[in-house]
């Protein structure tokens, strides 16, 4: 199996505040990845550092390399582009609040310049179905999209990553809102989404992230602890601060 | 305001009451406080409104006898002689600000997205901010007299085209500061969604961020106009004024600003009770276009 991304001593800080001290994990393509680790520990910032995301907010500073396809995204690729190839769905469903269901979905598609109404039309449709939202909303594409639920708001979400065809889903505690039915149709969905993207999940639930992933990845305090196949680190751990922290016990872990 | 106030103090109350029982805020004197800052909130407001309505009303009742068919369909009646109007000013008016408008919003708001947008702050963020922040420091006469310095002395004339510069050098630090103020309400988050799509940080400022904001926009842009709508200050160096209806842009124009000025200042009480109407018309016109934003631009709720 070869691998999709793999990241090289990867270092990040916000102002002097370095939250990453050197992460290196390469991650293999079409494979879930569980992010998880005590609150603070910088998963968030791990995972927008892999599509340049971490460089948005003023004052950061990113050392290390992140080779996506045997290219280093930090060097020599432009940062849209990595967006565009890895895609990202976010803790809290950011809906474009001036748009329609519709336009939310293509506006990846729209505002990089594809315009035909068919071909937007078909992939609207297209995504909607893969993230489980198409029966509900077939009817009211066009209203806007300030009348769903959460768990339809995050769905809506989904597709609308989707619809640019990354190639790499990062998803930051997408179920953290949801109640646990709409949390397991999004498990569903990202087992289904396996086969065509390489998913990275942060989540704190450890359930989530045995039931759902391929390969888990412990972090604690900027550090990888450890990185192995997902029954692996839930029956074996081999860390003790793994173990305190699957458990539920020691200094450094909340519970869930 | 008053569950509220209560609720604060009773936790308040119950931490301060340690064993002697006594606390700052028992009982009775809690009730009070609380009834003395909702009346002096309610004191504040009153006042304001009071003045406002005062100021409105005076208007209103010096300003009304005088609204008549000819009051916006003539120009000015010669010295000593009753009737004329303001027509020639209010097109003036339209026409200088229409100007000021053309350059200072869209180099305005282009400023203030620039300003808003999701990157690094640069030296040329730095350079731009602190260009407007000067800008908006400047006394509207001193744009005035650049102007003068720059185009009324080159062109030997008074001109409105000089007037509608002045007005927009006035304007556009303002609208360029609004802009960017209502841009940076709207939550990171939305920005970063849209980034996150691969979609480059301008489009997203003009497709994604401004239309969310569209109402704040126009409504920072409309009180940039109502600022130098009534500001007679930088036309005194450049459009000047004009007894008569013109719109040629190589020429002196009217203004409301000037001719109320003009009528205010003048030995005559008709000509008091002009600029009394034409404050009253001016006022109409700044408001118009602040209620046009407000009903015909939606306003979004942006859930969190
Ligand atoms: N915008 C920011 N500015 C400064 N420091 C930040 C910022 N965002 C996060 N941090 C700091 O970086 C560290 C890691 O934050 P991060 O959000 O990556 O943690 P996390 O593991 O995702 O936590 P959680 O599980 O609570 O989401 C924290 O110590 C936090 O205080
Ligand atoms: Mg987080």
């Amino acid at each position: 199996m070869s691998y999709k991304l793999r990241v090289e001593a990867l270092q990040a800080w916000y102002g002097q505040h370095q939250v990453l001290k050197g992460i290196s994990m390469p991650i293999r393509a079409n494979t879930i990845t569980a992010v998880i680790g005590p609150s603070g520990c910088g998963k968030s910032t791990f995972i927008r550092c892999l599509n340049r995301m971490h460089e948005v907010v003023p004052g950061t500073r990113v050392a290390g390399r992140v080779w996506l396809d045997g290219r280093n995204i930090y060097n020599g690729i432009n940062a849209v582009e990595v967006r565009r190839r890895v895609g990202m769905v976010f803790q809290t469903p950011n809906i474009f609040p001036a748009m329609s269901i519709f336009q939310n979905v293509v506006a990846g598609l729209y505002l990089n310049g594809i315009r035909g109404r068919r071909q937007l039309q078909e992939r609207a449709e297209n995504c909607l179905q893969q993230a489980g939202l198409w029966e509900e909303v077939r009817d009211r594409l066009h209203d806007t999209a300030a009348g769903l639920s959460s768990g339809q708001l995050q769905r809506l979400c989904i597709a609308r990553a989707l619809a640019v065809e990354p190639e790499i889903l990062l998803m930051d505690e997408p179920c953290s809102a949801l109640d646990p039915i709409a949390s397991i149709r999004i498990e569903e969905l990202m087992r289904e989404l396996k086969a065509s993207y390489t998913i990275i999940l942060v989540t704190h639930n450890m359930q989530q992230a045995a039931r759902v992933s391929d390969y888990t990845a412990y972090l604690c305090d900027g550090e990888l602890v450890e990185y192995e196949s997902t029954p692996e680190v839930f029956i074996r751990p081999k860390d003790s601060r793994t173990e305190n922290y699957i458990t539920g016990r020691g200094a450094d872990t909340r519970p869930l | 305001m008053d569950r509220l106030g209560a609720a604060g103090y009773r936790e308040t109350n119950e931490r301060d009451m340690g064993k002697s029982g006594i606390s700052l805020y028992s009982g009775r004197w809690r009730q009070i406080h609380c009834r003395m800052m909702t009346g002096l909130c309610a004191l504040a407001v009153l006042t304001l409104l009071a003045v406002l309505l005062i100021i409105m009303t005076y208007i209103l009742l010096q300003g009304i006898p005088g609204l008549n068919w000819q009051f916006f369909t003539r120009p000015p009646a010669p010295v000593g002689l009753p009737g004329g109007g303001v027509y020639h000013a209010i097109t003036g008016s339209l026409v200088l600000v229409g100007l000021a408008c053309l350059i200072a919003i869209p180099w305005g708001v282009a400023a203030g997205i620039f300003l808003a947008a999701p990157r690094r702050p640069g030296p040329l963020a730095a350079l731009v901010r602190f260009t407007a922040d000067v800008l908006s420091g400047v006394p509207s006469i001193t744009a005035g007299i650049f102007i003068y310095t720059l185009v009324v002395v080159r062109m030997h004339t008074f001109s409105a085209l000089a007037g509608g510069l002045a007005l927009a050098i006035v304007m556009l630090p303002v609208v360029t500061r609004n802009t960017e103020e209502i841009l940076r309400l709207v939550p990171r988050g939305l920005q970063e969604a849209a980034l996150a799509l691969g979609i480059s940080w301008w489009r997203v400022m003009l497709h994604i961020v401004l239309p969310t904001a569209a109402r704040g926009v126009a409504i920072g842009i409309t009180l940039a106009m109502a600022g130098v709508a009534g500001d007679p200050v930088p036309l005194f160096f450049t459009a000047l004024n004009n007894n008569h209806f013109s719109l040629d842009l190589t020429q002196p124009m009217a203004s409301l600003p000037m001719e109320i000025f003009r009528y205010a200042a003048g030995p005559f009480v008709t000509w008091h009770r002009l600029a009394w109407s034409g404050a009253l018309v001016l006022i109409g016109i700044i408001l118009l276009p602040m209620l046009l934003a407000r009903i015909i631009l939606p306003g979004y709720r942006i859930r969190r």
